[in-house]
């Protein structure tokens, strides 16, 4: 020991009992060493004095001393080498438990000197008689394979593991399949000098049959591994098919939900390859139950269901049609549960159960929480969209809350006669959002009330005062206003215009201003196509995903990316993958990655030119910024709004939130103000895809140019899809 | 899979940390720490930053952390820290601060031994306390005990030992069934469903073959067909995994060999023909600005000769209430501020009988005039003998090879705690 800690301090007082003749004591000081540890302690200094504990009978502080040496061996790799003896010894132990401890924490070391000495031990582990061995020694080649994947190779580990799935005890088979499915997803990330094309663990048919007897005798998570496995297998024909979903539906029962939803992820993926109707019937019939009982899982869980319940939908929705009323939010259910089952009410929404949703939402808009109460009242003005002769109902609920100019967009002339309730409500409001919605009301219906002029005459007068977004849609109101009745507003359109162009600050602003007035000084015919073109009327779509990444989550359920709608390149770091190799897989996907991208494309543009042709009605929208800038912009109003929120003290509280909600301008920001928990996550997740390096200890440094390019591209649909729901 | 596992306290001090695989150091611990144990406004229970999830759970002020660096199966990640809190709780008792940092050690073997390289492994609690226990193993001494021990956590029936003995053989089922109730302020119900779980304590010798027979409509139908039966719609069934799921997917029999001790044999979900064992009839006034009225009546809805205890009903208050007059006729009433609620407690109310609640809510005028989003009562109880589903257990037969005679009891309660919601 040539160096040694002071002769005070914790540390001295830890070596000095580490090396007492009493047992009792030494272990006591094993123990405190290992909390010092977790505190995050440096104890490396100890480790000569740990390691002479580790050759005992004693199996407590032998694992205590194991899980120091997991900590230091990479820090202290000289003397590491000391322990491999006692390692080595341990791996041939005649108490199994030992055995198994022996090889699990020689895998984790990391330290390249002992590495090699692992080879040997490994390989007659995983011949070992006993199975609790094995298992543990299976997984140990994954481990061996992550720190160094020639030495797995050579020895031939990998053929050994082939061997292992049809080993007797399932458990083994578990961990097996787990061990190669984890090298498999290592290899393919890598550029591949030696594999073959299928990668190193391809599922043929006589694993698949392995597999599937394996599948009824492993334990739960055991029986994950082996379903995940199951989802990789490409069937042959459609008998196999058949057989593989009837062979996994009984999975449905298992009491861990991580099985449930594994095997919904198999039966989605192979009833593709199914034909006979009545069978495809008869597994969504049986997928129902299962996914409603996840509901009563712990709120995590069950959020994990709705988000994966919510993407089933949308690709059958007839899956749990009669079953509304379970999503119905309980009282204390957590905020990121709750809104999850608006959105599924939603879409479970039809002429027969409307009535129950529509009394359910009138509840929720009563709660306390801003953000989950303007969600529910959305959710209405959805319901009045989707169901189109539900809608008068929806507006009578509405009516009662005052609202909203989404349903006037889809029913143009319908529902003139709330505009006074609206409009007796002027005064009270002092959310920009608000404001802003109902600006443009009165813009829009200009020619039905009469004291339009006089109503934005206000806004005009206080116009310097107001946030942007008020002063964007008193600008397009009073310019729909003039082009309405000319003659009485010549006047207060000239004033804003000039004080939109003199006086505010904002570009947006002062833009908009100066192509209203060359549009109206050179050609007033183009301004009133412009400005009042009828606008499409708008739908719901049935699928908020757009159909090619949905076929992907599809086949993804229960993973992040499923959680979170997004396809897994968005948030996953290439960490230590060359940007070498993601070429070549980008290469190789290239063909179904491009097929993707161009119906992102497609969908964004569609989406956009909307937008555009809405220009008047969402300037958010207008001049939407892609990628990293559309965070920024976001997480900066978000901010604001979140602050007007919070400060707000006007008695009316809750119905300045109605009005905010429905304000379509400003939907995304309102959303991740709040700090909404998905549309928050989106945000963040923003960043990692596209800025690369944006993530937190993220290693995302090589990012090649093809990722590069379709982050931006596949989250910004995902913006505009924001965008797009906000709208309603 | 799995990269790191933590623990954190309220504080966001570090009680527990595992590193389970090679892609993170420690100090992402600090990462978790300032995104949210110091975010007041944390909405999602996996944050994503860069590539990087945190999933987390909160259980009595202690964060429960794993962290992946992939696509991870979150399903799985969640039921893992879920299972993590069980074990623990069976073995200490209760999972808090103190009985982490008190049994630190025991939680490291613990959670080494359930997962491998971020892979879940058996976490089979009665099979862990075979092993893992607090008083130090000797490895020599147990060899022989460990090749039991390990044969049986890898085996086909890892949840049991071959050898049990008892002099008398015992299985104990209890059906516990907990009431979802949503009732509109019309009376009007909303929804009303069944979770219910059959827990079992089986003290039998051997290796016993089970097999177990509830009043399920789908098998009661089909065996005697045209005779009126007071069979239950079952609208779903989990089981625990020593049940053939294949068998029950044939022709919906439960057969099992049973883990010894206790266990949760199965769960269930029931939606049809709830009886509801409580009505709750409240009448709440607002009385200007000043004063709102109570008026809630509780009534039976069962046999008479059961009876529902612990009944305990909170009927939130205005947020600017000062005082709570309370009139009751059975029980205690009591105004509780920090809560914004009024506690009636009744220790018993036998079956068909009703009791009245009067109370007047005293309001302190404010400036700013908050509208009372009048939050549901909620409602707790248990009736004892008592399945709100209808559900009976019909038979549970014990097939061993040495032919014992088995005793078994039954008995069933319904309860409700936190979903027994009326509105006003």
């Amino acid at each position: 020991m040539t160096f040694r800690a002071p002769k005070k301090g914790e540390n001295y007082e830890l070596s000095v009992d580490l090396n007492s003749e009493y047992r009792e004591k030494r272990k006591d000081a094993i123990k405190r060493v290992i909390a010092s540890m977790t505190v995050g302690k440096d104890v490396s200094g100890l480790f000569p004095d740990v390691l002479k504990n580790m050759q005992t009978e004693d199996l407590e502080q032998k694992k205590l001393v194991y899980l120091y040496l997991m900590n230091y061996a990479k820090t202290q790799p000289e003397l590491v080498i000391l322990a491999v003896n006692t390692f080595v010894k341990d791996s041939d132990d005649p108490n199994p438990l030992v055995r198994a401890l022996a090889i699990r924490t020689m895998g984790v070391l990391r330290a390249e000197k002992i590495i090699d000495y692992l080879c040997d031990p490994l390989q007659k582990c995983l011949r070992d008689e006993n199975p609790y061995v094995r298992k543990t020694a299976a997984l140990c080649v994954a481990k061996l394979y992550d720190l160094k994947p020639e030495l797995v190779v050579e020895n031939g580990f990998l053929e050994h593991l082939h061997e292992m799935i049809s080993d007797s005890n399932p458990m083994v088979v578990a961990n097996t399949v787990a061990a190669l499915t984890d090298i498999h997803i290592a290899a393919t990330s890598q550029p591949s000098t030696s594999s073959s094309d299928h990668g190193i663990f391809p599922i043929t048919t006589n694993i698949l049959n392995k597999l599937l007897i394996a599948l009824n005798e492993c334990s739960e998570w055991g029986r994950v591994a082996v379903l995940n496995a199951l989802s990789r297998y490409e069937a042959l024909d459609e008998k196999e098919s058949e057989h593989i979903c009837e062979r996994v539906v009984p999975q449905f029962q298992h009491a861990n939900g991580s099985v449930v939803l594994a095997a919904v992820k198999v039966i989605m993926i192979h009833i593709r390859g199914v034909h006979r109707e009545d069978l495809i019937k008869q597994l969504i019939r049986k997928m129902a139950p299962p996914l409603v009982t996840l509901l009563s899982s712990p709120p995590e869980v069950q959020w994990v269901a709705l988000r994966n319940i919510n993407l089933l939908l949308q690709k059958r929705s007839d899956i749990l049609q009669n079953e509304m009323r379970v999503f119905f939010c309980k009282y204390n259910d957590p905020l990121y549960v709750k809104v999850e089952k608006l959105d599924i009410m939603v879409r479970l929404a039809g002429e027969n159960n409307v009535d129950a949703l529509l009394s359910e939402l009138k509840e929720y808009s009563s709660e306390v929480d801003v953000d989950f109460v303007r969600k529910s009242i959305k959710a209405i003005g959805q319901t009045a969209i989707k169901i189109d002769v539900a809608a008068e109902r929806c507006v009578n609920v509405l009516l009662e809350l005052i609202d909203t100019r989404d349903i006037f967009r889809k029913y143009p002339s319908t529902y003139e006669g709330i505009i006074p309730t609206l409009c007796a409500n002027l005064d009270e409001l002092d959310e920009p959002e608000a404001k802003a919605s109902l600006i443009w009301i009165i813009g829009e219906y200009a020619s039905k009330i009469d004291n339009a002029d006089e109503l934005l005459g206000i806004f005009v007068d206080s116009f310097t005062e107001e946030s942007y977004a008020v002063q964007l849609q008193t600008l397009t109101a009073v310019v729909k206003l003039f082009l309405k009745k000319p003659d009485s507003s010549q006047g207060i359109v000239q004033r804003v215009l000039n004080t939109a162009t003199k006086d505010c600050d904002s570009p947006d602003v002062r833009d908009r201003a100066y192509i209203y007035w060359r549009l109206l000084s050179t050609d007033p015919g183009a301004a009133k196509s412009v400005v009042l073109a009828t606008r499409p009327p708008i739908t719901i779509p049935r699928t908020a995903v757009p159909p090619a990444l949905l076929e992907e989550l599809l086949g993804e359920i229960s993973s992040l990316a499923s959680v979170y709608h997004k396809p897994q390149e968005t948030f996953v770091g290439r960490g230590k993958v060359s940007a070498d190799s993601l070429q070549r897989k980008g290469t190789e996907l290239s063909d179904e990655r491009f097929s993707r991208q161009k119906a992102l494309q497609t969908v964004a543009a569609g989406q956009q030119s909307e937008n555009l042709l809405d220009f008047d009605d969402s300037p958010a929208a207008e001049g939407q910024p892609s990628g990293l800038a559309a965070t920024e912009v976001y997480s900066h109003t978000s901010a604001a709004a979140n602050l007007i929120a919070g400060t707000s003290t006007n008695p009316l509280d809750d119905l300045v939130s109605i009005f905010g909600n429905t304000a379509p301008t400003l939907a995304p920001a309102a959303a991740p103000a709040a700090a909404g928990a998905s549309h928050d996550l989106f945000g963040g997740m923003d960043f990692g895809g596209s800025s690369g390096s944006g993530g937190l200890g993220s290693p995302l440094t090589a990012q090649p140019s093809g990722s590069q390019v379709t982050s931006p591209v596949s989250s910004q649909p995902q913006n505009t899809q924001e965008d797009l729901l906000g709208l309603f | 899979m799995i990269s790191a596992f933590f623990i954190f306290n309220q504080k966001g001090e570090v009680l527990i940390s595992r590193l389970y695989r090679t892609d993170f150091k420690r100090s992402i611990a600090d990462v978790f720490r300032i995104q949210v144990v110091s975010n007041s406004d944390v909405r999602s229970p996996i944050i994503t930053l860069g590539s990087t999830s945190f999933f987390h759970v909160r259980i009595n002020n202690l964060y429960v952390v794993a962290v992946t660096k992939n696509n991870a199966n979150a399903a799985l990640v969640f039921e893992f820290c879920y299972r993590f809190i069980n074990i623990c709780k069976s073995y200490f008792g209760k999972i808090d601060e103190e009985s982490i940092k008190n049994n630190f050690v025991l939680i490291y073997e613990l959670i080494d031994e359930i997962n491998d390289f971020g892979y879940p492994q058996n976490s089979e609690i009665d099979t862990l306390k075979t092993y893992i226990t607090t008083e130090s193993v000797v490895s020599s001494a147990s060899v022989e005990d460990s090749s039991k021990i390990t044969a049986q956590a890898t085996g086909a029936t890892n949840w049991r030992r071959g050898d049990v003995k008892y002099k008398k053989n015992e299985a104990f089922v209890d059906v516990v069934e907990v009431v979802n109730l949503s009732m509109s302020a019309k009376g009007t119900v909303l929804r009303a469903d069944v979770d219910g779980h059959i827990q079992m304590r089986a003290y039998l010798s051997g290796t016993p073959e089970c097999k177990f027979g509830l009043n399920d409509k789908l098998v009661i139908d089909r065996n005697d067909k045209g005779t009126v039966s007071d069979a239950v719609e079952l609208d779903d069934c989990q089981f625990h995994q020593c049940v053939r799921l294949n068998d029950f997917d044939a022709d919906r029999s439960i057969s099992f060999i049973p883990p010894d001790g206790e266990f949760e044999l199965m769960r269930y979900r029931a939606t049809s023909n709830v009886k509801l064992p409580l009505r709750i009839m409240p009448t709440v006034t607002e009385i200007g600005t000043s004063k709102v009225s109570y008026d809630v009546t509780v009534k039976t809805n069962f046999h008479n000769k059961l009876s529902a205890t612990g009944i305990v009903l909170k009927i939130p208050t205005p947020l600017n209430t000062t005082n709570v007059e309370c009139q009751v006729a059975n029980g205690k009433a009591k105004y509780v501020p920090g809560e914004n609620v009024v506690v009636w407690k009744i220790a018993r109310l036998q079956g068909g009988q009703e009791c009245t609640f009067s109370a007047t809510a005293h309001l302190t005028s404010t400036t700013t005039r908050q509208v009372w989003a009048r939050p549901p009562i909620d409602v707790d109880f248990q009736v004892l003998m008592f399945t709100a589903s209808g559900l009976i257990v019909r038979f549970l037969k014990v097939f061993e090879k040495s032919n014992y005679h088995s005793i078994k009891w039954v008995r069933y309660l319904t309860k409700a705690s936190g979903s027994y919601q009326v509105r006003f």
